[in-house]
């Protein structure tokens, strides 16, 4: 379906502030009602609303329910980097793009941002931010202390990659795809990673060691039982999560230490 | 009232939440075992005893990350169960790190999939207003949102709080005959929840180059760091 450009052209136009401190903070629950059918699909719209308001018409318009209909349905992505999506969607729809386009758009999309975001965020910044958290607790930083550079790290790459995702949309429109070539996302999961691989092998250790407290002849047997449960644990990959083995195995020490 | 009732419900509370954030909002990772527990045994008055505990489970929800439409166990209600039982456990307690641990993994457990059953409830409940969401209606795709997240609020609130009533009867019935030291209940939990993480940290790292040398030597200066703290 072609549709006739109705709004404004939006180049060289910024989004007026208080829609995208709106939009921006929508994106924090742009996944409230995911489900298996449509995913994201909900969320997209109910963050793209503050700005197809802006659209002829203005809410309840004409062009405001085409587009709320249209941005309703299938769509998944990395939740973080969705905002990248949302930025494009929403200077497509002000700019009139065709609505072949922006379907186009939508269906193209979801791959990059999924595997982009999973790589960087949940195979990367995540683990690495939990070790950061480890190593501190290990090394004898105090609660909050351990807790702030968790969420510290943490949040600084998350709160980052939604401001940045909905500013390189919005900048870039339906062109954004080059934005996902940006060498922090092509190359950053890779740094990642190998600093993830060095701080989680410090800290494990000594986090370890931190729980157990004092007492040299525990820590042997308890190192010798990670260096084989690993193995395990690798060995069965695919098989047996490992979260479910250490249930089954702390589920019979409990027991045997009932009936013993 | 009950005095447990007075216990369960503010942590509930706490567990609604930290269930809240695991997917629908903000996903801040306040979810993750070592703020959640920290959080929860910080409610009771003990929020070194809940950091403890948020460590050993943190290691183990290294290997569950969210990745797409995955299942996996819902960390944020289970730490917080987990951080209250072992914060409320008299210290030096025989076991008592042991148990708190099966008691947040079977929590995340049963978390998991009571997620995937609210997954399928958001999903069917989007076909029951279809009608509006096809009229572009912007009331009916807020409405729904905001209904999502408040299911997924009662879902973890509702969650903790059936999950601390039982394991808080387990506990007084069982407790007293866990023979398990202190010592050896900690190094138990430490030696299981670090196999699993050691395990994921592997699994996430070992395809990028040079990344299993420095995860070796990463081990290595671990090592030693650990025996010199000794």
């Amino acid at each position: 379906m072609m549709r006739t450009p109705m709004a404004t052209p939006t180049v060289g136009r910024e989004l007026p502030r208080g829609v995208r401190l709106s939009m921006l903070l929508r994106l924090f629950a742009i996944q409230g009602v995911w489900n298996y059918e449509t995913m994201l699909g909900n969320g997209i719209a109910f963050a793209l609303e503050p700005a197809l308001r802006l659209l002829p018409g203005g809410k309840g318009g004409p062009a405001y329910r085409e587009a709320m209909a249209r941005h309703s349905g299938y769509f998944n992505a990395h939740p973080y980097l969705a905002s990248v999506a949302v930025g494009a969607l929403a200077r497509a729809e002000l700019d009139g793009a065709p609505a072949t386009q922006i379907e186009r758009f939508r269906c193209a999309a979801p791959g990059p941002l999924g595997s982009v975001g999973d790589r960087l965020i949940w195979a990367g910044w995540l683990p690495l931010s939990s070790a950061l958290g480890l190593l501190a607790f290990g090394l004898g930083a105090s609660t909050a202390g351990v807790v702030s550079v968790f969420l510290g790290t943490f949040n600084v790459g998350h709160i980052a990659m939604r401001v940045w995702g909905l500013h390189a949309g919005w900048r870039d429109g339906l062109r954004v795809a080059h934005a996902l070539g940006n060498p922090l996302l092509r190359q950053g999961p890779a740094h990642v990673s190998r600093a993830t691989a060095l701080v989680a092998g410090i800290a494990l250790p000594v986090a370890a060691q931190g729980i157990i407290g004092p007492g040299r002849a525990v820590l042997g047997g308890v190192l010798a039982a990670v260096a084989a449960g690993a193995v395990l644990v690798t060995w069965l990959h695919g098989r047996v999560e490992g979260w479910r083995l250490a249930t089954f195995v702390l589920a019979a020490f409990v027991l045997y230490s009932l009936v013993s | 009232m009950d005095a447990n009732l007075l216990l369960i419900l503010p942590v509930a509370v706490l567990g609604g939440l930290f269930g809240l954030d695991v997917v629908s909002f903000p996903q801040a990772m306040i979810s993750r075992p070592l703020v959640a527990a920290t959080a929860s045994g910080a409610l009771l008055g003990y929020p070194g005893r809940g950091l403890v505990i948020g460590i050993a489970l943190e290691f183990i929800a290294l290997e569950s990350l969210p990745f797409g439409a995955s299942r996996y166990p819902e960390w944020g209600s289970a730490a917080v169960v987990g951080g209250a039982i072992f914060a409320t456990t008299p210290d030096g307690t025989p076991s008592a790190m042991t148990f708190a641990a099966v008691a947040a993994l079977v929590t995340a457990w049963v978390g998991g999939w009571s997620m995937v059953l609210l997954r399928r409830w958001n999903a069917r409940w989007a076909k029951r207003q279809q009608e509006g969401i096809a009229r572009g209606s912007g009331g009916t795709v807020v409405g729904l949102q905001l209904a999502g997240m408040t299911a997924d609020l009662l879902r973890g609130g509702l969650l903790t709080f059936l999950s601390m009533a039982g394991f808080l009867a387990l506990r007084s019935e069982t407790i007293h005959r866990l023979v398990m030291t202190n010592t050896m209940s900690r190094a138990v939990v430490v030696s299981t929840a670090s196999a699993v993480g050691l395990a994921a940290i592997w699994k996430v790292v070992h395809s990028t180059s040079g990344a299993r040398w420095l995860l070796a030597g990463g081990l290595a200066i671990g090592f030693v760091i650990a025996a010199g703290l000794l």
